[in-house]
């Protein structure tokens, strides 16, 4: 990896503080997810998650390319985006407890997270259920003329659906100001990308749309970054759409309950030795921006923050039932 | 008799139907070697293999439109829809197509197709993975809809919904998977469109599906304590309607509720009642008709609240009690 990471390091031509705050990200979506695990399996959590551990280098390469007021669509797997786009770790923290102050005020959990108003446009329940979203919300952006741009992530299994073909046709027939970003890793559930598809190149699929299509290695951060760059440049000066695939690999089951049956514990192992973090962070060593010292101190210091947030999420109010049907309409 | 539970009650009858008749096949979504998210036809695909249990693309439209085809070619499919919450994603195929086929192509097409989707709240997975939607598809004249409760009639039904001519759409609770039954091991089927006495009473006709069952015979113990008689209806199928059993019953005990976990806006409960207040039990009606439902709100994820979304025992044993205190009867008694 490091040969491509070096050129691509020269490319994005990124200030040293920006390539920590990346690899400062990654971490920090690493231990949020690692400590979901236990809470659930400590009774603290309930319901459903779906863990980003392995996958950390295609959030944050990508949304790391967006301003602030620039706008994502996430999926059923979408801590990683959320923290990448700026969340609240406590109040990430919160929702998953079910709380009154989290996110969704406890009504949606780990697969409804949303921050509308930081430009999160909501996790989603129904695999590329947020395409079509995303979609509107470019055409939005275009119709007001704020320059904004929308970065929409979805996973491989969603290319198997209709709303994935609707709504990126139609978005190349607009030429709408969105970023259509497919994390492949490897898997639906436990249908292998080569069963679940007819094609596996997603080069193919959207010079079928008219339009460009990349494929990058979603391990590494900065290849990440680099295609997502332009892509947003391109939706930017509204030339349109851009699909891109960040290769990657979920290393926890597909969600809580899941046997693994459908893969082999090598190659688990095999997609854990390119860890996207550990990568990063020697690269970061070799030139000399970080000392295995400050690897250690970030560390220590991101699994304080992610401790501090489940004490706050523990001393949140549990939402009032007397409220149950408060909001279902504006 | 042997005890099963209502999941194994389901592969069951698939592993039967698969092996009395060579056009059965399944269709889903991780539904091989994964064993389906619930892990209903796990195993399946050892006996039967990947031809017959067949893993599919991600794609609801697909797979329901998938089975219409198959079916009117005469094969008898079986699609699994992973959560009946992406029966919407497949409504098309399902509502426009495989219902109407038959109709409009004046009977000159059968659509002998089956989807099995697992439906309902109680799991923490929030409002995309937790509705109950029964109601959508009884609305729709060429589909038929059922929703077993115990493991016999999981069983039972699946068996004459996969031999039946007609698209027909099995809701199986998510909590009621675990549950035991007894389930004999020869063949037999449940009728579509008959309604089960689970208790019989004279004070009050409760009438309920699935788990909402099971809730609801709870609560008739409770109520017989107090001196209230409850008569426990299954419906089982909500399209054909049994609606002489429920007419019966009702005419019998002279009060009604009805109880859906589906929120109570335009739920099956309108229809039922309708039922009840066309018919001669109109003029034995003592109190009018109740119904106990959801709240109108999508399902939320904190535990508490989504207890507070559907009816549990205790919202039908009030809802018993207090028309017991309408209606004039007990008053006299009083
Ligand atoms: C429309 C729809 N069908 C099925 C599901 C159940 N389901 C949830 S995630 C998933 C697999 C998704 O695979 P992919 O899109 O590759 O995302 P990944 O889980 O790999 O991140 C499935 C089948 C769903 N949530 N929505
Ligand atoms: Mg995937």
């Amino acid at each position: 990896m490091a040969e491509s990471t070096i050129i691509a390091a020269r490319r994005v031509d990124l200030p040293p503080e920006r390539l920590v705050h990346m690899y400062r990200q990654m971490l920090r979506i690493r231990h949020f997810e690692e400590q979901v695990d236990l809470l659930f399996q400590a009774g603290r959590i309930w319901g459903t998650f779906h863990l980003y551990i392995g996958q950390e280098a295609s959030a944050v390469g990508a949304i790391e390319v967006l301003e602030p007021d620039d706008y994502i669509t996430s999926t059923h797997r979408g801590h990683g985006h959320s923290i990448a786009k700026g969340a609240s770790i406590p109040l990430m923290m919160a929702e998953l407890r079910g709380k009154e102050t989290g996110y969704c005020r406890g009504r949606g959990g780990s697969m409804h997270i949303a921050d509308v108003e930081a430009g999160n446009l909501g996790a989603n329940g129904i695999v590329g259920g947020g395409i079509p979203i995303a979609t509107g919300a470019a055409l939005a952006c275009k119709k007001l003329g704020n320059g904004r741009v929308v970065m929409c992530f979805f996973g491989d299994g969603a290319l198997a659906q209709g709303a994935f073909h609707e709504a990126v046709n139609f978005a190349a027939v607009f030429k709408l100001p969105v970023v259509y970003v497919c994390e492949n890793n490897q898997y639906a559930m436990s249908m292998p990308v080569a069963r679940g598809l007819g094609s596996t190149d997603i080069t193919v699929r959207a010079a079928a749309y008219g339009l460009p299509g990349v494929s990058v290695d979603g391990n590494d951060v900065l290849a990440v970054y680099e295609a997502a760059k332009e892509a947003v440049n391109r939706a930017r000066r509204g030339e349109g759409p851009t699909i891109i695939e960040t290769r990657t690999y979920r290393w926890r089951g597909h969600s809580k309950s899941d046997a693994n049956r459908y893969r082999t514990k090598e190659e688990i192992e095999a997609w854990k030795q390119r860890c996207p973090i550990r990568r990063f962070g020697s690269f970061l060593e070799g030139l000399g921006i970080l000392t295995p010292v400050d690897r250690d101190r970030m560390e220590r210091e991101v699994e304080a923050e992610i401790q501090d947030a489940i004490a706050f999420a523990d001393s949140q109010p549990d939402p009032d039932p007397a409220q149950l049907a408060d909001g279902v309409y504006a | 008799m042997r005890e099963i539970t209502y999941a194994q009650a389901v592969r069951e009858a698939l592993a039967e139907e698969m092996r009395r008749d060579e056009r059965v096949f399944l269709m889903g979504e991780d539904i091989g070697v994964y064993g389906g998210a619930f892990g209903v036809t796990l195993g399946l695909i050892d006996e039967f293999g990947p031809e017959r249990v067949m893993d599919t693309p991600l794609s609801e439209a697909a797979i329901i439109g998938a089975a219409a085809g198959a079916a009117v070619l005469g094969m008898r499919p079986v699609a699994e829809v992973q959560f009946s919450d992406f029966l919407t994603i497949g409504s098309d195929q399902l509502v426009n197509q495989a219902a109407k086929m038959r109709y409009m192509f004046g009977g000159k097409a059968r659509v002998p197709m089956v989807v099995r989707t697992p439906a309902g709240s109680g799991t923490g997975a929030a409002a995309q993975h937790s509705q109950s939607l029964e109601t959508w598809f009884m609305h729709i004249p060429g589909l038929k809809v059922v929703a077993p409760a115990t493991p016999y009639d999981a069983k039972g039904l699946l068996k004459s919904a996969i031999r039946d001519d007609n698209p027909v759409v099995v809701f199986e609770h998510k909590l009621l998977y675990k549950t035991k039954g007894q389930v004999p091991e020869e063949d037999y089927t449940v009728p579509i469109g008959k309604a089960a006495v689970r208790r019989e009473g004279i004070d009050i006709t409760v009438i309920a599906t699935s788990i909402m069952v099971l809730r609801s015979l709870a609560a008739a113990d409770r109520l017989a304590e107090e001196g209230i008689s409850v008569e426990v209806i299954d419906l089982r199928s909500l399209r054909p309607l049994d609606a002489e059993t429920i007419v019966k019953s009702v005419c019998k005990t002279g009060r009604a509720v009805v109880v859906h976990e589906a929120n109570k806006f335009a739920g099956f409960g309108g229809e039922i009642v309708g039922t009840i207040v066309e018919s001669e039990a109109f003029d034995y009606l003592d109190a009018p008709v109740v119904r106990v439902a959801g709240k109108d709100v999508p399902i939320p994820y904190n535990p508490h609240l989504e207890r507070a979304a559907v009816p549990q025992e205790e919202d039908i044993v009030a809802a018993c009690r207090s028309l017991m205190r309408q209606s004039p009867r007990w008053r006299a008694l009083a």
